[in-house]
């Protein structure tokens, strides 16, 4: 199994067993797997295909459909930035390009510490206090550029186990 | 005694600090041995007061609000826990505050008021009325009451749900489908609340679960389905918390399961989680979706009441419909049915977002004008400059310049002058927009978006963000900017007339309106005037 570890593996196969049986269980086993690990290995494609009887084409496929799912693993935050009209209207595309600016990175990227990566993201609805932003499983409001600094601050200090 | 304080936990009173404030609150009160008992509610969707505390009295709740950490020691100093009205952030009594006191809320009736996940304060506020009597009901009976109620979809598309309904309810279940699922029906909670503008889809799922809940339970006795289930977007992830919460502690007492209220009748839900793709909020990309496969549109027919998910008939209702149902039957469908004007009956949530001084949702019947919610609710812009757009109906939504302000909130009032209503949502915009990069923006959003089935859109989108900079960025000479803007026009009719949904079909709304209503922002620039913004594409 190239690419990824013993553990990764197990994780993978606990995760197609324990949902292979729902209908439609092919997002709930992906988000499983993203879950766990952060992103979806390529090695789980085959695994996947041969518990729901698809083929690699059929899952990979979906995969690369949803903008949710990666096949990367992502930097130690996932931060996204609301892009849609009600945070543009507030002040979101100054927010965008100064984040981009002070990570040095665009949008899909990861920084090369593996410290963060950066995607666009369409509407948290958090749409009367824009603009939004999406660390984790936390979202903010109000996020002027000062505040993203705050933020970025704020990250740089927490211990490694926590996220 | 204890002194109860409501401090909610909803998106955005979490996304301004609400936890931090529980926390430092509990700790300030326990320094000063004052007993409290915090109760995390739901938001009353006044969202430009989060986060809001609300501080029990004999004369009902006081509320204080906007309150950041730092304001609390004077709180408490003022006597913020007596109900004291001495502190500036004091707005007095809750429900005397005009922007709620002056709403219609049948569907946000509870919204605020109650611990979102407590079985006992949604049954002490009128709670599963609707469906006890859904359970003494025929299936026909309930059908005819939605009809009566003249409710129509509040997605967007403004579908009679009766009909719907009706519709499942007459297919018949013999048709053995291939996998398996034979006799089943599906009730499909749309939960993909994509539209920017827009939360009070969230609102229900994060402050009043139990309503919708008891929606889809009641939309599974009306046409004899026994499993439903909830799609919604991985970008709510407290709404996904409080709902599978919901589900469980619902199946606990009773009220969802093998035995609805001990009637022998059965009703299974569950939570499935999108993965971010706009599209998905299309009925049929939605069920495509939810059968673990690309989210492509289907041509309709056939309609998916008749084969739907797994190929079964099913009930596809946005969260807002459903979770009118409750009311709908405890009250009678006359009495939702006497809100409201023409062939649009009952309320609609309006989302009012983006650049408002006074964000929020304000549930009223239809037939407000625009005008009155952007300035006598909404308060003018947040940035003090004066409002200049609003996108109505999220981004397939026409943007309308003040002269349209006065239009009715009505179906059939907006599509008269080319607009949605959409969902509700209200977008404005301040002086500082550029209509040609919202126009833009329009055609980059579907380009990004597109479920790439069929040509117009998937293409379509990718020339137009092309037409509209060449528009923008090649002044040199009018012969080629009419040129373009021929081009523009064409393909906006292309889109149109020739997209499978109204993910193509409606992109040309923002982009004619820009276009039409605020002409000068496609002219020339001075040199000096900024570059345009970068996009995603720009890295994609």
């Amino acid at each position: 199994m190239s690419g990824i570890s013993a553990a990764e593996h197990s994780v993978i196969s606990t995760q197609v067993e324990r949902l292979k049986r729902q209908p439609g269980a092919l997002l709930p086993i992906l988000h499983g797997i993203q879950e766990q690990l952060g992103y979806i290995p390529t090695a789980a494609t085959p695994i996947i295909a041969a518990a729901l009887r698809q083929t690699r084409a059929e899952i990979e496929g979906v995969i690369s459909f949803y903008h949710h799912f990666r096949t990367s693993p992502p930097g130690r935050h996932q931060l996204q930035i609301c892009r849609a009209e009600a945070c543009q209207a507030r002040g979101a595309n100054a927010l965008e390009q100064h984040a981009q600016a002070r990570l040095g990175i665009g949008y899909h990227q990861t920084t090369l510490d593996l410290e963060y990566s950066l995607e666009p993201v369409y509407c948290l609805g958090n749409c009367a206090c824009g603009p939004s932003v999406r660390v984790g499983d936390e979202i903010l409001g109000k996020v002027d550029p000062q505040r993203f600094d705050q933020l970025l601050k704020q990250l740089a200090t927490l211990p490694l186990e926590s996220n | 005694m204890s002194v109860t304080v409501f401090i909610p936990r909803d998106t955005t009173a979490l996304a301004l600090g609400a936890n931090q404030i529980a926390a430092q609150l509990e700790s300030l009160a326990q320094d000063q041995g004052a007993a409290i008992k915090i109760v995390r509610n739901g938001s009353r969707g006044l969202f430009w007061l989060e986060p809001l505390l609300e501080v029990q009295t004999d004369q009902g709740r006081v509320a204080y609000g906007p309150v950041c950490v730092d304001d609390l020691p004077a709180l408490l100093q003022a006597g913020m826990l007596k109900g004291s009205q001495q502190h500036p952030l004091c707005q007095g009594l809750t429900e005397a505050i005009p922007y709620l006191k002056n709403q219609q809320r049948l569907t946000f009736a509870r919204a605020g008021i109650t611990d979102p996940l407590s079985i006992d304060d949604y049954l002490a506020h009128a709670g599963f009325k609707g469906l006890h009597k859904a359970l003494h009901s025929s299936p026909q009976a309930i059908v005819d009451t939605v009809k009566t109620s003249g409710l129509r979809g509040r997605g967007g598309a403004a579908f009679p749900t009766g009909i719907k309904w009706q519709t499942v309810l007459d297919a018949p279940t013999s048709a053995a489908p291939a996998n398996g699922a034979d006799g089943q029906k599906y009730i499909v909670c749309n939960a993909d609340e994509g539209d920017s503008g827009t939360f009070a889809d969230r609102l229900v799922m994060e402050a009043d679960p139990y309503m919708l809940i008891e929606g889809m339970c009641i939309a599974g006795l009306a046409v004899g389905a026994t499993q439903g289930y909830i799609y919604l977007r991985s970008e709510y992830p407290m709404a996904q918390q409080i709902l599978n919460q919901a589900i469980e502690l619902a199946t606990q007492a009773g009220y969802l399961g093998d035995n609805l209220c001990g009637s022998g009748q059965c009703f299974q839900l569950e939570v499935r989680l999108g993965a971010g793709a706009y599209i998905c909020g299309e009925e049929t990309s939605l069920l495509e979706s939810l059968e673990g496969k690309r989210g492509l549109v289907r041509a309709k027919p056939p309609l998916p009441a008749l084969v739907g998910l797994f190929g079964r008939p099913t009930v596809v209702n946005n969260v807002l419909s459903l979770a009118a149902i409750p009311y709908i039957l405890a009250e009678g469908g006359e009495a939702y049915a006497n809100y409201g004007m023409g062939r649009s009956r009952g309320t609609l949530a309006f989302q009012l977002a983006g650049n408002i001084a006074r964000g929020g949702l304000i549930e009223l019947a239809f037939g407000t004008s625009l005008r009155t919610l952007l300035e006598e609710y909404g308060d003018g812009s947040a940035t003090g400059q004066p409002l200049r757009a609003v996108q109505v109906g999220g981004p397939l939504g026409a943007y309308l310049p003040e002269s349209q302000w006065d239009t009715a909130l009505d179906y059939e009032a907006f599509a008269a002058v080319g607009a949605v209503l959409g969902h509700g949502g209200i977008v404005a915009f301040d002086a500082s927009v550029d209509m040609a990069q919202q126009a833009r923006f329009a055609m980059e959003f579907c380009a990004v978006e597109s479920c790439g089935k069929c040509t117009p859109c998937r293409i379509g989108s990718t020339r137009g963000v092309e037409v509209i900079d060449k528009l923008i960025q090649d002044q040199s000479c009018e012969q080629s900017r009419d040129a373009n803007l021929l081009l523009l026009t064409d393909l906006c009719d292309t889109l149109e007339l020739g997209s499978l949904c109204a993910m193509g079909g409606m992109t040309p709304n923002p982009v004619r309106s820009a276009l039409s209503y605020f002409p000068e922002d496609f002219l020339p620039k001075s040199p000096a005037s900024a570059p345009r913004l970068s996009g995603e594409n720009d890295h994609a």
